[in-house]
């Protein structure tokens, strides 16, 4: 049973992830009619926010000892960190949780980055095939992974919990059982729990806000709403820029998860596709519902006794579910009429 | 009817002619060597390839590799401060390039790919007509490349491989490894695992799933159920996978209370930390801590990995901070080439191609056959390895292996890793036979 807990915990937990990536994809999809696959990169672009941030705060003075010699013979470097020099004990917490606290840097950077984005490339392409934009916006992550790359290496730049929240939680005594029997990180429950605030937040927004209601009401008649006298497409490019927003952030607290590299996006590019189409294109529900679907099945099929009947499952699971399902449904879960059809 | 009766003339003129008959064939075939090999450079410019990966998950460690080539040229060419060549013994190399010629050098990114770096080491003997191409950072690259060397008669110098089908089943007359394998590894690593652990243990592995996790996990458990350890179960990864939480999970409840990590590069710096985080080194099984063994590290690794490595042991080709002749030497030419200690990368990097000039230089040609001869079975001293032998049944150096624990207080950035044994060369020999392969002919292909 506990085993049976753990996986299913650990499969919301990637879900939580897989959702919020997914999210942002069908919802530039469902507004501006675009196939991004310059999503993953936002994602990745998020990471390194995060990244750089903590670059800033943990940048040091470099001073020179003459009496201590490194092994090749220079003068060994004194490293002293500026902002702990500054702020004292603050300044140590801030380079503690310097990830959670890089979500503030990544918001605005985001924004920017995906207004930018959407005025300067995407919107040329609004009228082009599905098979342009995919084109453009391939080569378009290709650049930006090459541009992260030559500023921060290919190696993965390794972020660090905060303290507070290292280690594993025993859930299980929550629930009454013996200690160590279900156990779960921290951090992964807080990713789980923040992906629930982004998911109910991006949901709120365009539920009960009147931007909101006017963007949804272009999802749903485009033509109508700018007969209206209401500039849908001001609205759409902000659309962009907070799907932006939510990969960005999706990033910047998974990167103590995941050491970031440069080729991140690419590795989270397939599968939020999957995702997405699993959903049904355009549909907000549908891709945080196969998000989580597809993260639980996957949790599951990596199980040694799923493996063991079934050799390799954890590896096609999702591609094997996303067949079933389009099969069956051909929209996806929630898919609309009318989206990606003729 | 006549009888022969010999004399001390006509025996003098049958030596004679039969001294000439036998010469003759010789004489013939050494001076074909100049048109009989590929790439022959008496008459050009002598090309080394480096080939490596510079883009791709291992670009870092491929860019390491590279350094240590390029200094390798720079002192065989006299350039710098001589590096090894002061410290090899015995050293044919003079510091004037090989032959008394200047070397010169062609690189290539094998993208951490193994069609990428067959195709890479092509297009480097068949275009840039390079004379010998080395380097690797995965199996696969190394075992695509040295086969392809065997049937083009160009003579391969591994670069990173720790697969034991590299000198192993896949073997190649052509190809020759400097690095240490998995099987060396587990043999290395097992007496410390008793002594730290004990030998009542039950292990889970996580291993990549290609050739070189396959070995290794295969060398690891071996050598650990020799000690009393049970294991408890194997599990493939995907290779490349970046959350691996999923496949951490059934560890917790398995009743195993050591975690193996068959993972190297990106994997291992993405695994650990997450076994780290699921609060594994806190757990407590069968009444013991749980422990975390990584059998194969680097030091880019252990900086990637962050504070997750603290602690945690492996076993090591080479290491910078070892206070041998050798070591010294190597880590003060690189240290003030490129500001930093080098790595193993570029260590057995920068080896291999002074092994392969120093054996041209004993064999006097560059003719493979004779090269390939002058490195079988060669003994030698002052590389930072101790006493070594490239072994002529397969073509594997055997040297002493170094068992390591992430630092638990790193004075550096670069002090990530302490050396806390040795495994002596006796205790990681084995009997070439128990992996197989067939080296192959010596006679060399016209590329």
């Amino acid at each position: 049973m506990n085993v049976f807990l753990a996986q299913l915990l650990n499969g919301l937990d990637k879900g939580g992830a897989y959702a919020l990536i997914a999210l942002g994809l069908t919802l530039v999809f469902g507004t501006l009619g675009v196939v991004n696959f310059a999503h993953g990169a936002l994602f990745m672009l998020g990471c390194f926010c995060a990244v750089t941030f903590r670059y800033l705060i943990t940048l040091e003075t470099v001073t020179v000892d003459p009496e201590k010699l490194s092994p090749w013979g220079a003068p060994v470097e004194v490293r002293t960190p500026l902002v702990q020099n500054w702020f004292g004990d603050f300044g140590a917490v801030l380079v503690d949780y310097s990830v959670p606290i890089s979500i503030l840097l990544a918001i605005p950077v985001m924004l920017i980055i995906g207004i930018a984005m959407e005025r300067g490339i995407i919107k040329h392409f609004y009228k082009r095939s599905h098979a342009e934009q995919i084109l453009v916006t391939f080569g378009l992550a290709i650049v930006l992974q090459e541009i992260v790359k030559s500023f921060f290496g290919a190696n993965p730049v390794p972020q660090p919990i905060p303290t507070d929240l290292r280690g594993a939680a025993d859930i299980g005594v929550w629930f009454g059982m013996a200690p160590h029997v279900l156990t779960y990180p921290w951090w992964r429950l807080l990713y789980l729990l923040f992906s629930a605030v982004v998911i109910g937040g991006v949901f709120a927004f365009l539920q009960f806000t009147t931007f909101g209601m006017v963007v949804r009401a272009g999802m749903a008649d485009r033509e109508t709403v700018g007969l209206m006298g209401i500039d849908i497409d001001r609205r759409f490019t902000i659309v962009f820029g907070l799907a932006a927003v939510v990969a960005g952030v999706a990033g910047v607290m998974y990167t103590p998860l995941l050491a970031p590299n440069y080729h991140l996006g690419m590795d989270f590019l397939v599968l939020s596709f999957v995702v997405v189409v699993v959903g049904g294109m355009g549909s907000l529900p549908g891709a945080v519902a196969a998000g989580f679907l597809l993260g639980i099945l996957q949790s599951f099929a990596s199980m040694t006794e799923v493996k063991s009947l079934i050799p390799g499952i954890d590896q096609v699971i999702i591609y094997l579910v996303a067949v079933v399902i389009l099969l069956v449904r051909p929209r996806g879960l929630m898919g609309r009429r009318g989206i990606m059809e003729s | 009817m006549a009888i022969f009766k010999p004399n001390r003339r006509s025996l003098l003129k049958g030596a004679g002619a039969g001294i000439a008959a036998l010469g003759t064939p010789y004489i013939f075939t050494k001076g074909a060597w100049a048109q009989d090999f590929c790439n022959d450079p008496t008459n050009g410019k002598i090309v080394l390839g480096f080939n490596v990966p510079q883009t791709g998950s291992y670009a870092e460690e491929g860019l390491e590799q590279l350094k240590g080539y390029e200094l390798a040229v720079k002192h065989i060419n006299g350039e710098g401060d001589g590096g090894l060549l002061k410290t090899l013994k015995p050293v044919a190399l003079k510091g004037n390039g090989v032959l008394g010629r200047k070397v010169e050098y062609v690189t290539g990114d094998t993208q951490t790919n193994t069609d990428a770096a067959r195709d890479g080491a092509r297009r480097m003997i068949e275009r840039d007509k390079a004379i010998m191409v080395t380097g690797s950072v995965t199996s696969g690259e190394a075992i695509a490349q040295q086969s392809l060397c065997q049937e083009m008669g160009v003579i391969y110098m591994s670069g990173l491989t720790h697969s034991n089908d590299t000198t192993g089943k896949d073997k190649r007359r052509y190809g020759f490894r400097h690095f240490f394998n998995a099987y060396q590894s587990g043999v290395a690593i097992a007496p410390f695992l008793a002594k730290e652990y004990g030998t009542d243990r039950r292990a889970y592995h996580l291993t990549a799933d290609y050739t070189w996790g396959w070995t290794q996990e295969e060398s690891i458990k071996n050598a650990t159920e020799a000690l009393g350890w049970e294991t408890v179960a194997t599990v493939r990864t995907p290779l490349g996978l970046g959350d691996y939480s999923q496949y951490l999970t059934p560890v917790l409840n398995s009743g195993a209370d050591v975690l193996i990590l068959n993972h190297y590069g990106h994997d291992m710096v993405n695994s650990l930390p997450q076994a780290v985080q699921f609060g594994l080194r806190e757990r407590q099984a069968n009444g013991k801590n749980f422990e975390i063994v990584v059998p194969m590290f680097s030091e880019l690794m252990a900086v990637g990995a962050g504070e997750a490595v603290k602690g945690i042991i492996g076993t090591s080709n080479w290491q910078w901070s070892l206070d041998d002749e050798g070591t010294k030497a190597f880590t003060k030419s690189y240290g003030e080439a490129y500001g930093e200690p080098p790595s193993q990368s570029a260590h057995t990097g920068y080896v291999q191609t002074i092994l392969y000039a120093d054996a041209v230089e004993r064999a006097g040609t560059f003719y493979p056959p004779e090269v390939i001869k002058a490195l079988e079975g060669f003994e030698f001293d002052g590389m930072g390895n101790g006493h070594t032998v490239y072994r002529d049944s397969d073509h594997q150096c055997f040297k002493e292996v170094l068992v390591v624990r992430g630092n638990e207080n790193p004075s550096s950035r670069f002090d990530v890793l302490n050396v806390i044994g040795k495994t002596t060369r006796e205790d990681v020999t084995y009997e070439a036979s128990i992996f197989g392969g067939e080296l192959g002919p010596y006679e060399p292909n016209k590329c």
